[in-house]
């Protein structure tokens, strides 16, 4: 059921579905926060592919500029994981929750 | 320029994600469509190829952190593809505005579970029973 949940809101807001499964494992499987976070890594791979490739076929997907993103955040996201272990888990909680207010706002006012 | 801005909005989003355990999609959005103008569908739809490398990479450096239960992931994965149908081709029946106001509300939603989660008072070295998974709908 997460599997499908997070399908859905990856091809539909174009999120790998870490947002969904991060919480899900968390508030229904008891998982931590960091084996939450891993866990969910290993299943987008999976879920951005088929995503991508959907949204692909609807011509949706700038590849040129996909990969212009992609190469970088690898360097980015290993620096992440890095530094995730030396931050208290409720740290980095309260700071995923200011992170998603503020883009909320940018994205509501037009 | 622009290229100098997508690279650094990499870097940023994989940062973020390796953080957080998202692909950075969360963060490419809203840049994407932002800072480079696309709309909101080409957005999320070019954030997904981003984010699959991005993954990738988390994945690899959190297993080696003990932090990946395989099976699980893979489980999660495995039964993604009928709900990525319907929300691909929900997100190219919908108008843009309907999108971005989607996406908002999604924030919004997590940002709330993640307030709630932050706030309540945990023993540090707590152990977290895994719990069973239970027949669900």
């Amino acid at each position: 059921m997460i599997g499908t949940a997070a399908g859905a809101f990856s091809g539909m807001f174009g999120v790998g579905g870490g947002t969904v499964i991060v919480p899900l494992l968390v508030l229904w499987f008891g998982y931590g926060e960091r084996v939450a976070t891993g866990t969910s890594l290993l299943a987008i791979v999976v879920i951005g592919a088929l995503a991508a490739a959907g949204q692909g076929l609807h011509g949706n997907v700038d590849i040129a500029e996909g990969v212009l993103i992609g190469i970088p955040a690898v360097g980015g996201v290993i620096f992440g994981t890095g530094l995730q272990q030396r931050l208290p888990e409720r740290a980095i909680s309260l700071l995923f929750a200011l992170l998603l207010v503020a883009i909320a706002t940018e994205l509501i006012i037009p | 320029m622009e290229y100098v801005g997508a690279a650094l909005l990499g870097f940023a989003g994989g940062t973020v994600g390796g953080l957080l355990g998202v692909g950075g999609g969360i963060l490419f959005v809203p840049a994407l469509a932002i800072f480079l103008n696309e709309s909101q569908i080409r957005a999320e739809a070019t954030s997904l190829l981003a984010i699959v490398p991005v993954a990738m990479a988390g994945a690899w450096r959190q297993n080696r952190f003990g932090n990946v239960r395989v099976r699980d992931g893979l489980i999660v994965g495995a039964l993604s593809p009928l709900g990525v149908l319907i929300g691909v081709e929900v997100s190219n029946a919908v108008s843009q505005r309907t999108l971005e106001l989607g996406f908002a509300a999604l924030l919004l939603f997590v940002a709330g579970q993640f307030f709630r989660r932050a706030l309540a008072a945990r023993q540090p070295g707590e152990p977290r029973t895994r719990g069973r998974a239970r027949a669900r709908p």
